[in-house]
């Protein structure tokens, strides 16, 4: 059990040294490119931590839409607006001095508040597989969320068809 | 292994995004710095759904409604991203500024 543990602690230290790496690189590379591809490692390694935290369900529809889809939608966009992905093009404006003190305060807060509250940790763990209460849940309870989504989603993609479309 | 492990990590890719959006001039770059954003919030909700309530999942259920929305969010702003190059010949958001008075 604690070599268990051991091992856990380890593997989320790893993911989460790649996560924030890559997340870097994403927001700092000249190469707009190469941030995309990035942020294809952010994304497998955070549905690792989903595995971690016994989600695997959402680790299979986060490879499989972030990792399949949108990623692929994002190069697809940097390949056609062609020219930008040139590393002479500067790909940062001039805020990045008070960028970088807005978003330092924001950690030291969140963290300090993270800190400080108290959580209702529940003794109880996750059992079994995910997927069949997720599948219970999502056609009793949340039917109406369920629904709304998908309506939200095909209003989406008819509207990015219209609008992306020739004259 | 504690909850507060996972929301230190949320809260590390937030700011990292947040950081992107500030400082990228491309359009592309901003809409992958959100990307970003909402994985933070999405391991925020499956650590809470693991670690306050397991038997409910409702933060697994919440993470998938997230995914779905941001799919759509990535189509609509890519389509308004080929939109705008095609009248612009450029998505730098620092030059469009049409609808400013």
């Amino acid at each position: 059990m604690n070599l268990e543990n051991g091992i856990q602690t380890a593997i989320f230290y790893i993911l989460s040294a790649l996560i924030v790496g890559s997340a870097f690189m994403v927001v700092s590379l000249k190469n707009i490119f190469h941030s995309a591809l990035f942020l294809v490692l952010c994304f497998f390694s955070i549905a690792g931590i989903y595995i971690l935290l016994s989600a695997e369900f959402v680790a299979a529809v986060q490879v499989l839409i972030y990792v399949g889809a949108i990623t692929v939608l994002l190069i697809f966009a940097i390949m056609l607006t062609a020219q930008l992905y040139s590393p002479s093009i500067r790909q940062s404006n001039e805020q990045v001095i008070p960028g970088l003190i807005i978003v330092g305060t924001l950690l030291i807060v969140t963290l300090s508040v993270l800190r400080r509250t108290s959580w209702r940790i529940s003794t109880q763990g996750i059992e079994g597989q995910t997927i069949v209460s997720i599948g219970k849940f999502l056609l009793t309870t949340y039917i109406l969320p369920f629904e709304v989504v998908s309506l939200v989603l095909i209003a989406a993609l008819i509207g990015a068809i219209i609008i992306a479309r020739k004259e | 292994m504690t909850l507060y492990h996972f929301l230190s990590l949320s809260a590390l890719l937030f700011c990292i995004g947040i950081f992107g959006v500030l400082t990228r001039r491309n359009a592309i770059g901003i809409l992958m710095a959100i990307e970003l954003l909402f994985n933070a919030v999405n391991i925020n909700f499956v650590a809470f759904a693991r670690f306050i309530n397991p038997q409910g999942l409702t933060g697994q259920i919440f993470t998938i409604f997230v995914i779905t929305v941001a799919a759509a969010e990535a189509a609509v702003g890519l389509a308004l991203i080929i939109l705008i190059y095609r009248q612009h010949k450029g998505v730098e958001v620092d030059k469009i500024n049409i609808m400013k008075w």
